[in-house]
């Protein structure tokens, strides 16, 4: 480890005056985790127990992510074998973090990564306390995910307060403690909508409404049923938000019927009286600091491209958690992090490029929605979980994974599959045999 | 008639057919769905989650929950009683915020440190 040590650099601000920014030069670690959530709490851990030196960094003032605002409960079944809330599935990852006694630094934002010519990284961070910089081999990024914005959803009219997404009124109900609405309506059928339906009933708003564009919900089938059924709050399939009313806060929206082009019906239009349109239009990857690195993408799962071992194809930075793909279970989040953790602590034992023979994923569009990891590489250590999406809902399919041209490595019927359930295929022995393929099919 | 199993993320639906004796579910992953399916069509219960009130700025809220599971017709009755509270010391996960509330009680899902 090098001793610390404090750089100057000059910056010169709006008035001309000459200013001397420092850069604390902190120690360097093997690797450093970027985000505090279950995904980077999870490689943290892993990643230490396999020996590696860890310094986690969070730009919020807790640890535990996302699921801080999660308050409703349905996380852990698979990790822990009980059904628990987001704050407590969080709380027994902290804790289990707390007692490694890894170091980590918090309300630290992660602003720029650059790779050196020596093969490490340095990472620069941004806090009330100034600039800082680590260095590091390996880095494993567990940014989470963001949610999709109006900016990304077409609607007529102006943009008046009162239009937020479903994770932003989450945010202001159960951490804040205010009530962003009175009556609103809910575009998207997205799980977090659905969840702040239920949330905002039982907090006395009224919701109107859920408006999904598509002839299928989004969200998960038990959301659709113990979070509006059980509250009446009637869902819409095949209809749309096209013009919002009001100049300084929503007062209205006009909501269409679709074809199946998703063009609006004429004379379907309805004028709903509210004064919030609350977005449940998706979830993206975070991927702003894998694009600092030029990281390649994958465009169906929207995160970077990654071996088992989730490697992106820069040498020695790993993703996991929501950054690779949209989990809709943070259990498996958990999971991915452990993969991230032991495959970057084995990356700083033995540094490996991203390897020219690693086997790329094939499977049919028309079949998935997305399929990762999207690289098979020999060189790397750990065991494959293949999650993959349907891209319809289909019952009685047989779902088959080829490795090396050998039979099967797994194969399964699925009584039905759907796009908003994510599939996860532990498959525990890899063997190659002497033809590279690696592929999945659905039949 | 078909019940969406909501015990777990499989979601399951449960095909019911049949009365009393005759009753009939299949579409069950797991043993549970049949006894959540016979609760759905005598009493169906419901755990809560929510949040209440505290006094501390930089925690306003604190997330709670039915530590078992209520009547589903009572969720908007309990959430008046849970709004009057407002906690005003340190709890830890599982602390008992307010006791006895149709045969369970509302405890603490998150540490309230000061
Ligand atoms: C609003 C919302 C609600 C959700 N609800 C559910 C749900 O009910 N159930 C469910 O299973 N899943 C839900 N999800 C998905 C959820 O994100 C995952 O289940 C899981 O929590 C993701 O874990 P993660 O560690 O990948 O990301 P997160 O939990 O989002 O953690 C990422 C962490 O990285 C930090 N971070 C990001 N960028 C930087 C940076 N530049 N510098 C430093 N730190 C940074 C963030 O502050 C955050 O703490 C929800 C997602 C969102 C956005
Ligand atoms: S039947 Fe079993 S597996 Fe299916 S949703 Fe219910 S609890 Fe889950």
């Amino acid at each position: 480890m090098t001793d610390k040590q404090i750089d100057f650099t000059q910056s010169v601000s709006a008035d001309g005056a000459v200013k001397l920014n420092s850069f604390t030069a902190e120690k360097s670690y093997d690797i450093l985790v970027l985000g505090g959530g279950p995904a980077g709490l999870a490689a943290a851990v892993s990643a230490h127990e396999s020996g590696a030196a860890v310094l986690l960094i969070e730009r919020e003032r807790k640890l535990g992510g996302i699921l801080k605002q999660c308050v409703h409960d349905g996380f852990g079944l698979l990790r822990f074998k009980e059904r628990l809330t987001g704050p407590e599935y969080a709380q027994r990852e902290i804790e289990r973090f707390i007692a490694t006694e890894i170091p980590y630094v918090l309300e630290s934002f992660v602003v720029d990564i650059s790779h050196n010519a020596d093969g490490n990284y340095t990472v620069c961070t941004q806090s009330a306390a100034g600039m800082k910089s680590y260095s590091c081999k390996a880095i494993i990024l567990a940014c989470g995910c963001r949610e999709r914005t109006s900016r990304q959803v077409f609607i007529h009219g102006q943009r008046p307060a009162g239009i937020f997404s479903a994770g932003t009124a989450q945010y202001f109900v159960n951490i804040q403690g205010t009530m962003p609405t009175k009556r609103c309506v809910i575009l998207g059928s997205g799980d977090i909508g659905l969840i702040m339906a239920r949330r905002l009933t039982l907090e006395g708003a009224s919701v109107a409404g859920v408006y999904e564009i598509k002839d299928m919900p989004a969200g998960l089938s038990r959301n659709i049923s113990q979070c509006l059924n059980d509250f009446g709050v009637p869902l819409h399939l095949s209809t749309t938000v096209t013009e919002v009313f009001g100049t300084e806060r929503v007062e209205a929206v006009a909501v269409e019927k679709v074809d199946e082009r998703m063009n609006p019906i004429p004379g379907t239009r309805e004028v709903i009286e509210c004064d919030a349109l609350i977005l449940s239009v998706g979830l993206l990857p975070e991927i702003e600091l894998a694009n600092v690195l030029k990281i390649p993408i994958d465009p169906a799962t929207k995160g970077p491209l990654v071996d088992q071992s989730l490697m992106t194809q820069a040498a020695g930075v790993f993703a996991c958690g929501n950054v690779l793909h949209v989990n809709d279970l943070a259990d498996w989040v958990s999971v991915s992090g452990e993969t991230a953790g032991h495959g970057a602590a084995a990356y700083c034992r033995t540094p490996r490029a991203f390897s020219q023979s690693a086997v790329r994923l094939e499977y049919s569009k028309g079949d998935f929605l997305y399929a990762l990891p999207q690289y098979l590489d020999p060189a790397a250590s750990e065991p494959l979980t293949l999650f993959f999406r349907s891209r319809a809902d289909v019952k009685g399919k047989t779902i088959t994974l080829s490795l090396g041209g050998e039979k099967a490595a797994f194969s399964k019927k699925y009584r039905r599959l759907i796009p908003s359930e994510m599939e996860a295929v532990p498959v525990k022995a890899l063997s190659f045999g002497d033809r590279a393929q690696y592929s999945i099919e659905m039949r | 008639m078909e019940i969406i199993c909501i015990v777990c993320p499989n979601g399951c639906r449960l095909e019911v057919s049949g009365e009393g004796e005759n009753l009939q579910i299949t579409g069950n992953l797991c043993p549970k769905g049949v006894d959540f399916a016979k609760a759905e069509l005598t009493a169906p219960m419901r755990s809560l989650t929510t949040t209440v009130a505290t006094v501390f700025p930089a925690f306003p809220r604190l997330p709670v929950k039915t530590r078992g599971e209520i009547p589903k017709g009572k969720m908007l009755e309990l959430m008046t009683k849970i709004r009057t509270i407002v906690v005003d010391n340190p709890k830890k996960v599982g602390d008992i915020i307010l006791p006895d509330v149709f045969g369970t009680e509302i405890v603490a899902t998150a540490e309230l440190a000061i």
